[in-house]
């Protein structure tokens, strides 16, 4: 395999995986649906009681509670995408396109690239339009250009990691129902975590938990980047999240590919 | 009369000019379950090889480890003149495969499948419209070339599904019971296919259940049996194994086998799922059930 064909061949993947989506834009129209629906909910109907137990200055208001949602939603929305990309996944293995790919003198790495790079695509696309609604319901930041780019950085980070694991999902789910229901864990766990309410407030266990869980610390240091805050620790930890959970994602993602022999 | 089992090994050096699939003492189990137990066979350049065998016979674990998809546990297997295990890209850069259940991008048109193969298999631009065109005219499906495949018919699909593995010029395809479940019409539509690709000096290996096809097709048949060949032959020799006159391969399948072949009912192919990745073994005890 010429080294030009894998940048090719993959280019030809991502085509068809944008195509995907111009074709049923309906699906990715639903993927951020979810987010919003979330945001709104927790802004408007639980926001007024959750931003007065927020440890603020004299309690807080609906408006705060909203700076303090809006991270976390956003990683709720890489969340969401990714869903879509175990279904888009377990589409082609269980439809056995997958199977014809690999019978061609196709690298492996060419045809995965699609589904990976065509995700990212679509997160960006979604944040564009979480960032927007935020703003539009009062969402402001104090944070400079700096702090933006390193929240961008890092949202990418994770959309690509995310991206890696939820395609070993679907490769692993044998059905699309599967697929599209195993990565809601990763819709539930920013709920139990610091995103929606601080964890001091939460009883000892469960507080344990959400502190030292990835979702934390990437929605602390989301938080800190976009607030104008320094960051501390908690990006090593962000950073580090990431990195293993892509890491864990690639090398699941290449063995449930096949075991066909390494070219 | 070339009827024997592993006993008697037949099979020429792998090497051989002239041989586009050569298949030595090839084993596969998944756990405990032998799959195939050691099968040999030749397919020569431009011949039809079918593969005859009921459901869980191994036919499309066969077909999976020849295009490279499975490995074998053991043996040896060349296809196009190379090891699958040791060059399965330039294998897989010769072969084609169509499977039993159609392998099509439901989500693009007729036409944006076709050309989706053409770019993956590097053919230049013009080269690959005018191959496309070419193939929707041939199969009978330009009219609905620029609908999405979802929403094609079952036999459409079919087509299309077998135009897509010939439109990247395989020199070797794979055709796994590609005729299941069609009406006899797009039967004979395949069969035409089949015999236009063997005259350009094309190879052929498919598996089938129904025996009229590997008589109307293939210059040999192995008879597969719980992963070994039970027989092989030219139709003819097999035929003239059976005792009396007026023989079908069905008679040829119960005297070399002492049970009959038919497994499935012709109106569900969706039963006819053989042992494939990971999947549970079809149960081998179900041939036995239906005589003729």
């Amino acid at each position: 395999m010429m080294p030009t064909y894998v940048v090719r061949d993959s280019m030809t993947m991502l085509r068809r995986n944008l195509r995907h989506l111009s074709r049923y834009p309906s699906l990715a129209v639903m993927l951020i649906a979810i987010p919003v629906v979330f945001l709104l909910l927790f802004v408007y109907v639980f926001g007024g009681t959750l931003g007065a137990g927020l440890p603020v200055h004299g309690g807080g208001t609906r408006a705060d509670y909203l700076t303090y949602l809006v991270p976390g939603i956003w990683i709720m929305t890489v969340s969401s995408v990714a869903n879509g990309t175990a279904v888009a996944v377990a589409i082609d293995q269980t439809g056995g396109m997958f199977a014809r790919f690999r019978t061609m003198d196709i690298s492996r790495v060419s045809v995965l690239a699609g589904h990976v790079l065509g995700a990212v695509i679509r997160t960006v696309l979604a944040l564009a339009v979480m960032i927007v609604v935020a703003v539009l319901l009062g969402f402001r930041s104090d944070a400079g250009l700096p702090g933006w780019l390193g929240a961008a950085g890092l949202v990418l980070l994770l959309a690509f990691s995310f991206t890696w694991l939820t395609v070993a999902m679907g490769l692993a789910a044998g059905s699309i129902e599967t697929a599209s229901n195993t990565p809601l864990v990763l819709m539930v766990l920013p709920i139990v975590s610091s995103g929606f309410v601080p964890t001091e407030q939460m009883p000892v266990g469960l507080r344990q938990f959400a502190e030292h869980q990835p979702f934390t610390p990437i929605i602390e240091t989301l938080r800190s980047l976009t607030s104008g805050a320094p960051v501390a620790s908690e990006g090593w930890f962000a950073v580090g999240w990431c990195v293993v959970i892509g890491a864990v994602g690639y090398l699941w993602s290449r063995r449930q590919l096949g075991r066909v022999p390494t070219r | 009369m070339t009827t024997s089992n592993r006993a008697a090994p037949k099979t020429p050096p792998v090497s051989a000019p002239g041989t586009a699939i050569a298949v030595v003492g090839l084993r596969k189990s998944f756990g405990d379950h032998h799959v195939l137990g050691g099968v040999d066979l030749t397919v020569p350049v431009g011949t039809v090889y079918a593969l005859l065998g009921p459901n869980g016979a191994g036919k499309t674990t066969m077909v999976n480890i020849l295009s490279t998809l499975l490995t074998a546990d053991a043996g040896e297997v060349r296809v196009a003149g190379h090891d699958v295990r040791r060059a399965p890209g330039q294998v897989r850069s010769a072969i084609g495969v169509t499977g039993q259940f159609s392998a099509i991008d439901m989500f693009l048109t007729g036409r944006e499948n076709l050309r989706l193969m053409a770019d993956l298999s590097h053919l230049d631009r013009r080269g690959a419209a005018r191959d496309v065109a070419a193939l929707l005219e041939r199969f009978d499906l330009v009219e609905a070339a620029d609908r999405r495949a979802l929403t094609w018919s079952g036999g459409m699909r079919r087509r299309l599904d077998l135009a897509m593995t010939l439109i990247t010029r395989p020199r070797v395809i794979f055709l796994d019971e590609p005729t299941t479940g069609l009406d006899p019409r797009s039967r004979r539509e395949v069969w035409d296919v089949v015999r236009e690709q063997v005259a350009d000096g094309v190879t052929v290996l498919l598996t089938t259940q129904y025996l009229e096809e590997a008589d109307a097709l293939a210059d040999r048949v192995g008879v597969l049996d719980a992963g070994t060949l039970a027989a092989e032959g030219t139709p003819g020799e097999l035929k003239a194994l059976v005792p009396g006159d007026g023989t079908n391969l069905d008679d040829v399948f119960l005297a070399l086998t002492g049970h009959a072949a038919s497994a499935v009912d012709p109106a569900d192919p969706t039963g006819a799922v053989a042992p494939a990745d990971g999947i549970a073994p079809t149960d081998l005890t179900e041939k036995e059930t239906t005589a003729r």
